[in-house]
């Protein structure tokens, strides 16, 4: 398409680099870069999947003796066991390396930075050199993570019998800022942790800050604001929030340090008395403020993670349903809703903390809102599906996957910003099934969707069909039959993050057959992420070859070869003219309309 | 190519925001070495800019946040004002004084005095940050370290943060002034002069804030 406009547009010609390192490893395009983000959060959803299993298996199995441990984890898991220590240490690190390392990764630092520039008509991102920069800071913050997670080796005082810090991902104070006395892998665990979180936060940062610049001054001639596609709003808005939201996180972090290296007494109260020992030095601090600063990143970061999946979603929607995204400016606005409410509902993760119950309220109000531009979403999702001749590929079942996931992750959202529901459940499974199900399986699913649909623009190959709707159908089934028992066990009192329920008088053995069940249903759909593995390598190599357009799509990168050349457009800039969901128009030849398609007469009906 | 190139471009503004078609102007009208990309030059730096300046508020502001929970706390003990941070201020405030002097010497296309600004404004920085060392040294003297109480960690955290991005900016006015004096300012260094400049009066506002909070508040 772009050599039909051969006069105007010619730019700057970009030659691409030739040699292994500077096109593979210090890249400053876009594309490698985003291949290389989408490969990092690949292999940390492997470790923080593998960290899940062993939860799972001491959860149905408490204190049984593993052989395999002890290869696995010789140093934390000496005679095989997993100790309430090491169970802690592994709910932190998976928790905490699948919201950033994946969640905050894959559709932002991958997707986005792969396919923003290319559907905005765009040659590269705004600052390249800053765009490789965030990359190699958010590997140099995954390497100190895996540094966490030896923190014995560095030092062979610490973190004896862990595999990192035992705070969970939240790092609530004062038992993150007291050193080791507070636990195994809270000294150098913590302070490896805290500085891998700022070195990720201080990427973030450069990464938005080259979104956010490059749609707004990037855009390729008649592509204005309304003929986005929605991915692109999407990836707007979550640079926008990681822009707000982490630079607060990167304020507790560094005060956090402080705490450990400096001495200083940030959020240590005077006369805190940690495992028998009463601690002197420090007074003053407190506890509360850890969190604010926390949750007012943690909030937006549930965004973050999610807004991205839900442009997908709506992209992926329109195309195999050949519809129109219903109410395109309603989807738009309904992601600045949730992105703007994002930020004044932190208060709702902190119910708890002897919040005022007045400021409560406000808190539960606001965050009640935001079903409001949820359910438009949702219902607009469903206007798209509604009398569609749909195409039911595999990134198709995975966006309708993210329809119902957001559902049922969502409604239990509106159970927990009541602060009279939330307080009984707050420390339960409930709200371990809640996130999981919406900030967890949701984004990955809407990952999985970006992945079947774009991979053939990526590597020019299709992936495999078959092999993708038998990994839809069991993940699907599987994540319901982990996250929904979850909900019921919470409702009945199970509290989470104790590595056994063993001995709670009030559950008694009751729950110990759906405990199995969900291990087993976690075990199976580990295990059919090995379906997606192979199908990768395997289309990779050996997949049929993808045209231009296999998926007969409209937006800008549908008009160039598969993979893309170096600069995209080789060397013009595309003339957008219609808008990004033009599908079964009316009058019109075929039932997709690209935006570069030059303009149709106006008919009556226009 | 073309760095050394001194004419005045004629660029009709880029719509950034609006969502109407870019136009980088009538291509006659660019001097040699100049691109569609270069067009894109001056709004695309200074959108980013003024992004990078809005995140850097929020770290501010967060901490702000903490000064002001932390302040009400028993244990909090005011520490004496340095009277070197006087100075730095005062070489702070003349820094921007001299930067926007060098500013309009550059848009008069006045380069020799272009160059004396510059280099005036790059002393004058690395001066502010002497005295913000002279000031720690001072502290370190009277036995007021880091851990002494919380308004002295504040003071460490606060200045060592703002000194943090200042030497980000004085870095990237320590190039302009080398290829002023090389006279070697084409249109892109003056894109660099000019985010430098906006980046430099919001460190010189920070300084300020950040002198007020921890003293006179």
């Amino acid at each position: 398409m772009a050599e039909a406009h051969p006069v105007h547009g010619e730019v700057h010609r970009h030659e691409p680099p030739s040699g292994f390192i500077r096109k593979w490893i210090f890249s400053v395009d876009h594309k490698v870069i985003g291949i290389q983000y989408w490969f990092l959060a690949l292999f940390s959803v492997f470790v923080g999947m593998i960290m899940s299993l062993l939860m799972r298996l001491q959860l149905a199995w408490p204190g049984r003796e593993w052989g395999f441990l002890k290869t696995l984890l010789p140093a934390a898991a000496e005679n095989g066991t997993i100790s309430p220590e090491l169970y802690l240490s592994l709910v932190t690190m998976h928790g905490t390396i699948m919201v950033f390392f994946v969640l905050t990764t894959a559709p932002q630092g991958g997707f986005g930075n792969y396919f923003l520039p290319i559907q905005i008509g765009a040659a590269d991102m705004a600052f390249p050199v800053l765009n490789m920069l965030s990359f190699w800071l958010t590997f140099v913050a995954l390497a100190v993570m895996m540094l966490a997670i030896f923190a014995n080796v560095i030092d062979d005082t610490a973190a004896v019998g862990v595999v990192g810090p035992i705070g969970g991902w939240t790092g609530y104070a004062p038992l993150s800022a007291l050193g080791e006395r507070a636990g195994p892998g809270q000294g150098t665990g913590v302070v490896l942790w805290i500085t891998s979180i700022a070195f990720f936060c201080v990427a973030s940062l450069l990464g938005a800050l080259n979104f956010i610049t490059t749609m707004l001054n990037l855009r390729t001639r008649g592509m204005s604001l309304l003929r986005l596609p929605l991915t692109c709003w999407a990836w707007f808005t979550t640079a926008v929030l990681a822009l707000l939201s982490f630079p607060v996180l990167l304020a507790g972090g560094v005060l956090m340090l402080f705490d450990h290296i400096g001495g200083t007494s940030f959020f240590v109260p005077a006369g805190s008395y940690v495992n028998g020992q009463l601690v002197m030095e420090k007074q003053g601090g407190s506890v509360i403020l850890w969190q604010h600063l926390f949750w007012y990143f943690g909030h937006p970061e549930v965004y973050i993670a999610i807004l991205p999946g839900m442009g997908l979603t709506s992209h992926i929607l329109s195309t195999f349903a050949r519809k129109p995204v219903f109410g395109y400016r309603a989807m738009v606005y309904a992601i600045f809703a949730i992105g703007l409410l994002g930020f004044f509902v932190w208060g709702h993760h902190m119910f708890q903390s002897g919040m005022d119950p007045n400021t409560a309220i406000v808190f539960s109000v606001i965050t009640l809102a935001i079903g409001v531009p949820s359910a438009i979403k949702t219902f607009n999702w469903l206007g798209t599906l509604w009398g569609a001749r749909i195409r039911f590929t595999t990134p198709m079942i995975f966006s309708i996957g993210f329809v119902s996931l957001f559902v049922s992750g969502g409604i239990t959202g509106i159970f927990l910003g009541q602060t009279a529901v939330d307080i009984p459940l707050h420390d339960t499974y409930f709200v371990v099934g809640h996130f999981h199900l919406i900030m967890g399986v949701a984004a990955i699913f809407g990952m999985f969707a970006g992945t079947y649909f774009w991979f053939p623009k990526m590597f020019g190959r299709m992936m495999n069909e078959t092999m993708g709707k038998i990994h839809f159908f069991i993940t699907f089934i599987g994540v319901n039959c982990i996250f929904m028992p979850m909900h019921i066990m919470g409702i009945a009192g199970a509290p989470r993050r104790y590595s056994s329920h063993e001995g709670l008088a009030y559950l008694g053995d009751s729950f110990m057959p759906m405990t199995k069940f969900v291990s087993i249903a976690a075990f199976v759909t580990i295990a059919a992420q090995l379906i997606f593995v192979v199908n990768l390598v395997w289309s990779w190599f050996k997949g049929p070859k993808a045209g231009e357009n296999p998926w007969e799509a409209t937006s800008l990168e549908w008009t160039i070869p598969s993979p893309p050349p170096h600069d995209n457009f080789a060397g013009h800039e595309p003339d957008v003219h219609h808008g990004p969901y033009e599908y079964s128009v009316p009058g019109a030849e075929k039932d997709y309309t690209m935006q570069t398609d030059p303009e149709r007469a106006k008919s009556a009906g226009d | 190519m073309g760095t050394s190139i001194t004419t005045d471009v004629k660029v009709r503004p880029v719509p950034t925001g609006g969502g109407g078609p870019f136009d980088p102007g009538d291509p006659k009208d660019w001097p040699p070495g100049y691109s569609r990309d270069d067009a894109r030059e001056p709004a695309k730096y200074r959108i980013g800019m003024w992004i990078a300046l809005g995140s850097i508020s929020m770290l501010f502001a967060a901490l702000t946040s903490a000064y002001i929970f932390r302040e009400t706390k028993p244990d909090w003990i005011s520490i004496q004002l340095p009277s070197s941070l006087w100075i730095s201020t005062a070489a702070i405030l003349a820094s921007s004084i001299s930067f926007e002097l060098a500013r309009r010497a550059l848009r008069l296309s006045r380069h020799a005095l272009f160059s004396r600004w510059i280099t005036l404004t790059s002393a004058l920085g690395l001066c502010f940050l002497i005295f913000q060392i002279v000031a720690w040294r001072d502290l370190r003297a009277q036995g007021v370290y880091v851990n002494t109480n919380p308004h002295s960690s504040f003071f460490y955290l606060l200045t060592s943060l703002h000194a943090v991005h200042l030497v980000g900016g004085l870095i990237a006015l320590l190039a302009v002034t080398a290829a002023a004096l090389r006279s070697r300012i084409g249109f892109r260094k003056r894109n660099v002069a000019e985010v430098t400049a906006i980046y430099w009066h919001f460190m010189d506002a920070l300084w300020i804030y950040i002198f007020v909070l921890l003293f006179f508040l």
